[in-house]
């Protein structure tokens, strides 16, 4: 057999997903500079760029030659009262970019460098920051405040530096004022970078008495009471203890609640932000302080200024989120609630008080406020939170809504007339179809109306949005009386399609409002009402997308995503038109590719516009796949499309385009076998994608496409087989690839095996210890978090498929005897994701299809080994009795072939 | 600090289309892989080699249409189609089809001696009386097929993939081979034995296994109900007994909503296998079957029991059994003068002289030529079916020693008293 390439590039590299390379050695030079470090800081920030670049060479330089004495010298420079401000700042900011960064893996190179700096020179250095926080300069104090903060974000969790929060707390009874301010926010950077279980509860109480003392009305200064406030912001993931104590979370409340009425305006937003934060973390402690809540938000929003009214608002948007949350979970059904936190319905006795509140910031609104896309004001924040309310308490808000619409909708007030409007947008989703849709019989043919007449703007926008919400939520198969009829259903398309030509915003929801319209016709049935309009729907959709405003108001996306949907919902009668389509947005795609020299923005342009015709071939081809007869009609274009594809990717030098990349996974998947003729072109992007570390969502999106072109391709992918292998190796032992993309790199080498077979064995040796060292990674998660344990079933998920893929390759091969030696591993992993009992039903369900597959293609080899596993007895009895219909399935097919294979 | 952000989505979609197409592309993936699973897992393991791409099949409209020939006997020749894996089995059309199925039954001999343990490793169970078929169901449409291959019924059922509704378009995979016996009166198809379900194949399964999965499956898919548009024939679970003393006196005697032919004897252990089987028997007397004797092609029952033996090269006479079983041999010049040629299969009536047995071991027959048979003909008689004739008529296996084998009920149950002395 030949030798494989694999081993020459890859030499027994490990699985990765939480380890990382050793920090590298870096070398203490011996060059000090005691020279102009403040003048070398003050040159960076230049405005002459050719000093500014020789500055930073020089920091470069000094930081490679002399870690140590860099950092001493930064800290030096931020402690030292003499020198100025901008030089101490930047000082303070390259400390601090020296001990931590975005990325997980410099991240993590840089904590390691840290601790591994000789002690002398770290205790130097924080004894500099310490001091620090007592200067006079604001400035230097806030930076030392957060480099403080990073370096206990290294060593607490190491513990290590076990005298800083005393000595902070020591601080907080000096004298100066501007000392106490500087510790409390120390302290809430400290809370922000620390997680809670390294502080021990001893500090944690201190830490908050000191807090809210500081925050306490008593306390004379404005600036140490802002400092105590936002402090408490982070220290409130602390509190977990304290607020489970009747008396420590009623002096919390009323702290918090004072703090609210402060003269203070940064101190009333930093309270409410507190309030906001309390009514997630702390839902079920609020009911006692509901009511006052209550009036101190009502104030704030009727009368205070925006900032702090629009934390009020957020309170009960979050108090929303809480209860949609646990509502949900309660799935209507009490007697299996398996939520943690019981509902307490804040939301539907706040309601009469709530709803009047929430409607009258709807009559605030900004001129042009649907042109900017950054607005955020009181009525959008009122009229987002009373959409929240609706789905919280459902019917009960309708009857409180109605008059304020009737009242308004007609006035000649423009801001009285969308008001209205947004409030009838906003109860859509929530209260039963049975409340709702007799209104909407009453107010479609007025929205319609608006859409076509009303002469403001904002009047219009919204209406189009609120007709599409309508058809969002009341229009489908499911509903029993349909809002859309043969008698209006062309009045509506007109007015749509009419709209389409306003301007850009407007023009931009009623795209939206057509997106559900079809969408609710998707399940329809072989003849859609839809049908009569098909073409001029897309010869509409395509004339908005040719506007010259299109740019604006993503008018140009919307138009293409409504495209999509209505493709994606055509019918047999209508398919013929998507077939149509298909030479036109190729003709769309070669266009952006005439362009020669294109400048940056332009190139981002085009860059936008492919993804958008990338996107909708995508949408295309899978429609037309979908059927034989469709699929053969395409085939005439494929060759074409391919091209096409190949041209885009070609647009770029260093990365692939993701739409490019799942519509090529489309055709694939259309084209079947034939797809090999493109691989010989293809394949560089293909190990491109794979390559992309930085994108994770394209490299998440090859992988995907590996797969499509393994079912399509079959035996015929082989030839691609080593250097695909090659990619995915390197991919799982990468520590800079976004972890989200390994589970499904797994299910591919599954992919590989199922299609190539007996020729999966030169990559065993490379992949089994692969999965093998992943799943002993993922079983040390005890303690995890949600998170953790989610990815931990991926990760399951994506080990089993694989396994399943190459015990199923491998079926009926003369070879099975070299999965054998892997049997005994495979079971044990087995029966240890149904001891640890917290696997999800998908991964019950690939795991007791592992099993079967397993005994289907070893058979009586490993009939005794299986007899003896926990899993073919308790396990697979527990799959058996499951009510998940794959799950059940899998396992009867698992019972099925361990019954042959102890048979045998 | 800075304020923190809480701008919300305004007036936007809760999921973005790139989102949905992404979103999209992982299910399908996820689909295809599943199904691609699938389709691994139900080839079946080794009983067949994996398909030969040679049998492409046909439309399926243009032989549905043509009505079938009705073959009286059984055919042999399945040639290359036996080598066809069964899920391509379950597409096939026409005579492809007929000569497939031909070739796939299990096929009982007859008890001319009561097995060993038969009261611990044996179920019993009343066969009706009736055609004898495969029905399978496959892409929305049901077959039932006779024994020769030939087509009986094309209906819709409500068995997985029976019918084209809404809810089966996914499962293209998913298809059904059940043996059964259609039963004319009340036009019911009685399932004695399952051998693929939902795509998944019986083949290798034991029949404690293969009849667990028929009770629950069959009753699940709604086929046991009664007829409607989409279920054309309503199916039927036969009670099937462990052969101890009260499950044979109730498959004996008990009331069935069928005629009964015989009584048929599964052995628990047993795998389902093509063609004759010593592991599944028949058995019958004039209680339980109205066709204990066999008749000649008008219908009656002859003065002789009559066999038909195949012509061997060397002149012997033999039966359908692998290996077969010598009866007689006749010399060379009876061969000229009658113009018989090897592999034919001649008829022969048991005259006085009966058959001669010697340790339980067939020695020799008295046996007189009456001609050669009809072509259609196929299959020489097994050695079980001549020698369970010939005991009809002579000194039958009564149900008495069946029961006698099993020993007394009282027997049994003094076995299980303890003994304290």
């Amino acid at each position: 057999m030949q030798e494989p390439t694999l081993y020459k590039l890859i030499p027994a590299i490990p699985f990765c997903i939480h380890s990382f390379p050793q920090n590298s050695v870096y070398q203490k030079g011996k060059k000090v500079m005691a020279l102009e470090v403040t003048q070398i800081l003050l040159s960076a920030q230049s405005v002459d760029g050719s000093v500014r670049k020789h500055a930073e060479e020089s920091l470069k330089q000094f930081q490679e030659q002399n870690l140590s004495g860099f950092l001493l010298s930064l800290s030096g420079e931020l402690a030292n009262d003499e020198k100025p401000v901008d030089s101490r700042k930047l000082a303070g900011l390259i400390l601090k970019n020296a001990l931590d960064a975005k990325e997980q893996h410099r991240r993590y190179e840089l904590i390691q460098r840290w601790l591994s700096l000789d002690v002398g020179v770290k205790t130097q250095i924080k004894t500099y920051l310490l001091q620090t926080l007592t200067s006079s300069v604001y400035e230097a104090r806030s930076t030392a405040a957060q480099v403080i903060a990073k370096v206990a974000g290294i060593e607490l969790p190491q513990k290590q530096w076990p005298e800083l929060i005393g000595s902070l707390l020591s601080n907080i009874h000096q004298v100066p004022v501007h000392v106490k301010q500087a510790t409390l926010e120390t302290l809430g950077y400290l809370c922000e970078e620390v997680s809670p279980d390294v502080v021990e509860q001893d500090h944690v109480n201190k830490i908050l008495t000191a807090v809210v003392q500081g925050m306490n009305a008593s306390e004379g200064s404005n600036d140490v009471r802002l400092a105590a406030t936002r402090a408490l912001y982070n220290a409130l993931g602390f509190a977990q203890a304290n607020f489970s104590n009747d008396m420590e979370r009623d002096y919390i409340m009323r702290v918090v609640c004072e703090a609210t009425l402060s003269q203070e305006v940064k101190i009333r937003q930093a309270a409410f932000e507190c309030l906001v934060s309390i009514s997630s973390s702390y839902y079920e402690k609020l009911g006692p302080y509901m009511q006052d809540i209550f009036n101190i938000t009502a104030k704030a929003v009727k009368e205070d200024e925006e900032p702090v009214a629009l934390q009020a608002i957020e309170f009960w948007s979050s108090i929303c989120d809480e209860e949609i949350d646990i509502l949900e979970e309660y799935g209507g059904d009490f007697s299996t609630a398996v939520s943690d936190v019981p509902c307490f319905y804040f939301i539907k006795q706040a309601l009469p008080a709530l709803v009047p509140m929430l409607l009258e910031t709807l009559l605030k609104q900004e001129e042009d406020q649907d042109q900017d896309e950054g607005a955020w004001n009181l009525a959008m924040a009122g009229g987002t939170c009373l959409g929240l309310v609706a789905r919280t308490v459902g019917n009960d808000i309708v009857p409180l809504v109605m008059p304020f619409i009737e009242e308004n909708i007609t006035k000649p007030d423009w801001r009285q007339r969308e008001g209205a409007t947004y409030a009838f947008g906003s109860i859509l989703e929530g209260p039963s179809p049975n409340q709702l849709v007799p209104l909407v019989n009453v107010a479609l043919n007025f929205m319609l109306t608006a859409l076509t007449k009303d002469p403001n703007n904002h009047v219009k926008d919204t209406t189009a949005w609120t007709l599409g919400r309508i058809f969002e939520f009341l229009h489908g198969s499911t509903m029993e009386t349909p809002i859309i009829t043969s008698a209006n259903c062309q009045q509506i398309i007109t007015v749509l399609l009419q709209s389409m030509k306003d301007a850009p915003n407007v023009a931009e929801k009623s795209c939206g409002a057509l997106y559900f319209l079809a969408q609710g016709f998707e399940d329809v049935g072989p003849s859609s009402p839809l049908t009569p309009f098909f073409q001029v729907i897309v010869q509409s959709l395509l004339a908005v997308t040719h506007r010259e405003d299109a740019g604006e108001s993503r008018l140009r996306t919307a138009a293409y995503e409504t495209l999509n949907e209505v493709v994606r919902c055509s019918t047999d009668e209508t398919i013929p038109m998507v077939l149509e389509l298909v030479p036109i947005i190729m003709m769309e795609l070669h266009n952006t590719l005439e362009k020669q020299k294109l400048s940056s923005d332009e190139r981002e342009k085009q860059n936008e516009l492919q993804g958008l015709l990338c996107g909708c071939m995508q949408v295309i081809i899978q429609k037309l796949a979908a059927s034989d007869a469709t699929k053969y009609s395409f085939m005439q274009y494929a060759d074409q499309t391919m091209n096409l594809f190949l041209r885009v990717f070609a647009c770029r030098s260093a990365t692939v385009h993701e739409e490019a990349m799942l519509a090529i996974g489309a055709l694939a998947y259309a084209t079947g076998p034939d797809f090999a003729k493109y691989m010989p072109d293809f394949y560089k992007y293909l190990e491109m994608g794979l390559q992309n570390f930085e994108e994770y969502q394209v490299c998440a999106v090859t992988v995907g496409v590996v797969g499509d072109i393994c079912r399509a391709l079959e035996e015929k992918v082989l030839p691609w087989c080593d250097g695909i292998m090659t990619q995915l190796l390197k991919d799982l032992s990468s520590n800079q690839l976004h972890r989200s993309v390994k589970p499904p790199i797994f299910s591919c080498f599954g992919d590989i095996s199922l299609a190539i077979g007996e020729n999966f064995e030169k990559y065993l040796m490379y992949a089994m210890p692969m999965l093998q060292s992943a799943a002993e990674l993922s079983s040390h998660t005890s303690g995890a978090d949600d998170e953790m344990i989610e990815y931990t079933n991926l990760l399951r998920n994506g080990i089993l498929e694989a396994y399943s893929g190459i015990f199923q390759g491998f079926k009926n091969s003369p070879k099975t005897q070299l999965l054998i030696p892997y049997a005994p591993h495979i079971l044990q992993f087995l029966d240890l994701i149904y001891m640890e009992k917290d696997m999800d039903e998908m991964v019950m369900k690939t795991a007791i299809g592992v099993l079967g597959d397993l005994a289907d293609t070893l058979g009586s080899n490993a009939g005794s080994l299986i007899q003896q596993s926990l899993s073919s007895k308790d396990f697979l009895n527990e799959c058996l009795a499951s009510d998940d219909h794959l799950i059940k399935e899998s396992a009867e097919w698992a019972k099925m072939a361990i019954s042959r294979a102890i048979s045998v | 600090m800075a304020p923190h952000d809480i701008r919300r989505p305004f007036k936007r979609a809760a999921i973005s289309d790139q989102q949905k197409r992404r979103e999209l592309s992982l299910q399908r993936q996820a689909q295809n892989r599943t199904e691609a699973q699938l389709q691994a897992r139900r080839l079946a393991s080794s009983i067949f080699s994996l398909p030969n791409q040679n049998s492409d099949p046909q439309p399926l409209e243009s032989v549905d249409l043509i009505p079938e020939p009705i073959v009286e006997e059984p055919e042999t020749d399945a040639g290359d189609i036996s080598e066809i894996d069964i899920r391509q089995a379950a597409r096939l059309k026409g005579s492809e089809a007929r000569r497939w199925f031909a070739s796939q039954l299990m096929l009982p001999e007859w008890m001319i001696d009561v097995p060993d343990r038969l009261n611990e490793d044996w179920y019993v169970f009343a066969r009706p009386s009736g055609k004898r078929c495969f029905v399978v169901s496959s892409n929305g449409t049901t077959v039932s097929r006779l024994r020769n291959g030939s087509l009986l019924h094309r209906f819709p059922s409500a068995l997985p993939s029976g019918a084209k509704t809404r809810e089966s378009s996914r499962s293209a995979q998913s298809y059904c081979i059940l043996d059964c016996i259609f039963h004319e009166l009340d036009q019911t198809y009685y399932v004695i034995d399952m051998v693929c379900w939902a795509g998944i194949s019986f083949y290798e399964c034991t029949a404690e296994f293969r009849f667990f999965w028929m009770n629950s499956k069959l009753v699940e898919s709604g086929a046991c109900e009664a007829p409607s548009t989409y279920h054309r024939y309503r199916f039927s679970l036969i009670p099937v007994y462990s052969c101890d003393h009260e499950g044979l006196q109730t498959a004996y005697t008990g009331t069935v909503p069928h005629v009964k032919d015989g009584l048929l004897f599964y052995n628990k252990h047993a795998h389902y296998q093509t063609g004759n089987t010593p592991l599944v028997l028949v058995w019958k007397d004039e209680t339980c079957s109205q066709y204990v004797i066999d008749t000649d092609n008008k219908g009656q029952v002859p003065n002789q029991q009559q066999v038909v033996l195949e012509l061997q090269d060397n002149g012997q006479l033999v039966t359908s059994d692998d290996p077969p079983v010598v009866l007689g041999c006749l010399n060379a010049t009876f061969i000229q003068e009658t113009g018989l040629h090897s592999g034919n299969l001649v008829r022969f009536a048991v005259n006085d002289g009966g058959l001669t047995f010697v340790d339980g071991k067939l020695e020799k027959a008295d046996l007189h030529y009456i001609g050669k048979v009809n072509r259609a003909r196929a299959f020489a008689d097994s050695y079980s079916k001549i020698v369970f004739q010939y005991m009809v008529r002579h000194s039958p296996l009564r149900i008495e020693h069946l029961f006698a084998s099993m020993g007394t009920v009282s027997e049994q149950e003094s076995n299980e008293v303890e003994m304290v002395g």
